[in-house]
């Protein structure tokens, strides 16, 4: 192409403007067409009642304003019952995981970055591994660790505690505790809230924790994704200049001060960095949902994610599951911003 | 990170970090021992010690129904066909336009890079329904064209190939252009052969992307004969064949979606981890 430019007679900058734009071009086909257009055209599904019969864009389509997205604020009803309950699911599914995912990478990392320990390699692809394994294969797996007869209860059974039925418990941890701690009765809860509260769903709806049914989810992501965070830390604790420790050290801090003071400012960048990643992941949260619960028992693993798809693909009702993706979009977007100016605050 | 003064508290600290470790590599490794297992296990065997990962007897009864009884060879071709052509393509299309943005001066270039960096931060849930309306728009919807080509470029991969493309020097390309060779010339015959480790890395994330991947399946194609195995898989455990247990039939069908990612991983394992940080690059 360059050839037949030359002989047109152009110039070298023109020419290289020319090459230029042929060497993005399939990509800006590819990304304009599969996720730019798309968004365009679902914001506007989102705005009708479209059934999935014909085109979306007919003049028969009912187009029916904000209403989609209006029903899952304002109006009482099941959508907004689902809506608002995907929404606590995966809310108390972000708040345990984003923590526990990030604490136990950092210390996975610090372990494996000790100097005097052998066989690194061996533990670090051991704890890696999980994280480039195939999640509906790895669902698959812990729908049988799970199990009732699986390996977790047979573990629990040698401690001499009977395991729960994981799958079909719904539950709530936050519940369970309160009522080991006496304070409710989990089967008589305080007629006070049950009443209905924000958005349609009782106070008591509310305050549930995670299932523990969900708790299976929480604990298979934990693992898959710990690995992952775990190289970032250490990339970054490799990155940590030897001699500045020691200097640390040298100046009579003692092993917890040089971690304090020392490690842990200079790994902030990624910590953040894995915050932010962790928090735009969990909100995402489908292929396990779909693979082990299917948003069971009684839509305590329901998230956004899952309700939108189920809405579209199978109630056929792909306004208000688009309207619901494009409200998921919304919260990790602002998710983002606000750690992203949490961060720049830090760094002044 | 501790060298501690006294020898004593070294040798504590390192055999507690040894404790530690083992054990998490026991919590990270014997699923998938306990999942090997269990798949060579008859069904009541795995039913009723499903913590031990030792078969007794050893039955491939699990295994001769996912070939003879599922569809799962069919799946596994398909992965393999799709997993290829979109690993091909990502390779040459992605350094493609990490080259240009990296080297060409052209009109636009900063603009499409901010572009490129906008989609990268658009979360993949979001697009379910927006790429099935696409797809059913054009008339792909249910096809190979529709599982291959929304994914055959991807903006990670094009801004690995752009980081890439500007840490080697210029010079070498700059030789070759005074010799008379053309940009896509240069490009083919100088550049891509420097850009070796890039290319590695590239083709072991999207083999192992596309291997695994899922929703895009699930949006892309509604016939059982298109299904790749990410796709099957879920089809077998919460479809027909999920009324029940046969926890050794599915096993052995997660083992087989396992393997071959399982492979790569042990043989490319510090491309892998490349890729991974690469990936803390973006942000």
């Amino acid at each position: 192409m360059a050839v037949a430019a030359r002989r047109r007679g152009l110039s070298t900058a023109a020419r290289e403007n020319l090459a230029g734009w042929l060497f993005v071009a399939p990509v800006v086909v590819i990304l304009g067409l599969f996720m730019l257009l798309p968004i365009l055209m679902a914001l506007w599904v989102s705005l009708t009642d479209w059934n999935g019969q014909g085109s979306p864009f007919r003049s028969t389509v009912p187009f029916v304003g904000a209403e989609n997205y209006t029903r899952l604020f304002t109006e009482d009803g099941l959508t907004r019952q689902d809506f608002m309950t995907s929404l606590r699911n995966n809310f108390y599914y972000v708040v345990i995981v984003v923590p526990c995912q990030t604490v136990l990478a950092l210390g996975l990392a610090l372990i494996v970055n000790n100097r005097l320990l052998r066989g690194k390699s061996f533990f670090r692809a051991a704890f890696f591994f999980p994280s480039v394994t195939s999640s509906v294969a790895i669902s698959v797996v812990f729908l049988f660790v799970f199990a009732n007869s699986g390996a977790v209860n047979n573990l629990l059974g040698l401690f001499g505690v009977d395991g729960p039925q994981w799958f079909s418990d719904a539950r709530g941890l936050l519940h369970l505790l309160l009522n080991g701690l006496g304070l409710v009765d989990i089967d008589a809860p305080p007629a006070a809230l049950l009443e209905p509260g924000p958005f349609g769903l009782s106070w008591w709806d509310w305050l549930s924790g995670p299932s523990v049914a969900m708790s299976t989810i929480i604990m298979l992501v934990i693992w898959t994704t710990s690995g992952t965070f775990m190289l970032m830390f250490l990339a970054a604790l490799q990155d940590i200049p030897v001699t500045l420790e020691e200097a640390a050290k040298l100046d009579g801090a003692g092993r917890k001060g040089v971690f304090r003071y020392v490690t842990l400012p200079m790994l902030k960048p990624t910590l953040f960095l894995v915050l932010t990643l962790g928090m735009i992941s969990t909100w995402q949260i489908f292929d396990q949902v779909y693979v082990m619960s299917q948003g069971n028992p009684a839509k305590t693993t329901l998230t956004p994610a899952f309700l939108s798809y189920q809405t579209a693909f199978r109630s056929f009702e792909y306004g208000s599951g688009t309207a619901i993706s494009f409200v998921l979009f919304a919260i990790i977007v602002v998710l983002t911003l606000v750690q992203r100016w949490i961060m720049r605050d830090r760094k002044v | 990170m501790a060298r501690d003064t006294t020898g004593g508290r070294t040798l504590a600290s390192s055999f507690l970090g040894y404790c530690v470790l083992i054990f998490f590599a026991l919590v990270f490794l014997y699923p998938f021992v306990i999942q090997i297992g269990n798949s060579l296990k008859t069904e009541p065997d795995a039913v009723s010690s499903a913590l031990s990962p030792i078969p007794d007897p050893l039955s491939t009864a699990g295994y001769e129904r996912v070939f003879l009884g599922t569809d799962l060879p069919l799946w596994l071709g398909n992965s393999v066909f799709v997993t290829i052509v979109v690993t091909l393509a990502r390779l040459l299309l992605n350094s493609m336009a990490g080259y240009a943005l990296a080297r060409l001066r052209f009109r636009g270039r900063a603009g499409l890079f901010a572009a490129v960096l906008a989609i990268l931060a658009v979360p993949g849930v979001v697009l379910f329904i927006p790429k099935f309306l696409v797809l059913n728009q054009l008339g792909i919807y249910n096809s190979y064209t529709a599982l291959i080509l929304p994914v055959i470029v991807d903006a990670g991969g094009v801004f690995i190939m752009k980081q890439f493309f500007e840490s080697i020097p210029v010079s070498v390309e700059e030789a070759a252009r005074i010799d008379g060779a053309g940009v896509f010339r240069t490009f083919w015959s100088v550049v891509l052969p420097m850009a070796r480790p890039a290319l590695i890395t590239l083709t072991i994330i999207s083999f192992q992307a596309t291997w695994n991947e899922f929703p895009h399946s699930l949006v892309a194609v509604q016939d059982p004969a298109l299904f790749t195995l990410p796709r099957g898989l879920a089809d077998l455990v919460s479809g027909s064949l999920g009324v029940g247990t046969q926890y050794p039939l599915k096993l052995g069908a997660a083992v087989l979606a396992t393997i071959p990612v399982a492979v790569i991983f042990v043989v490319f394992q510090r491309y892998f981890v490349r890729g991974a940080n690469e990936g803390s690059d973006k942000g």
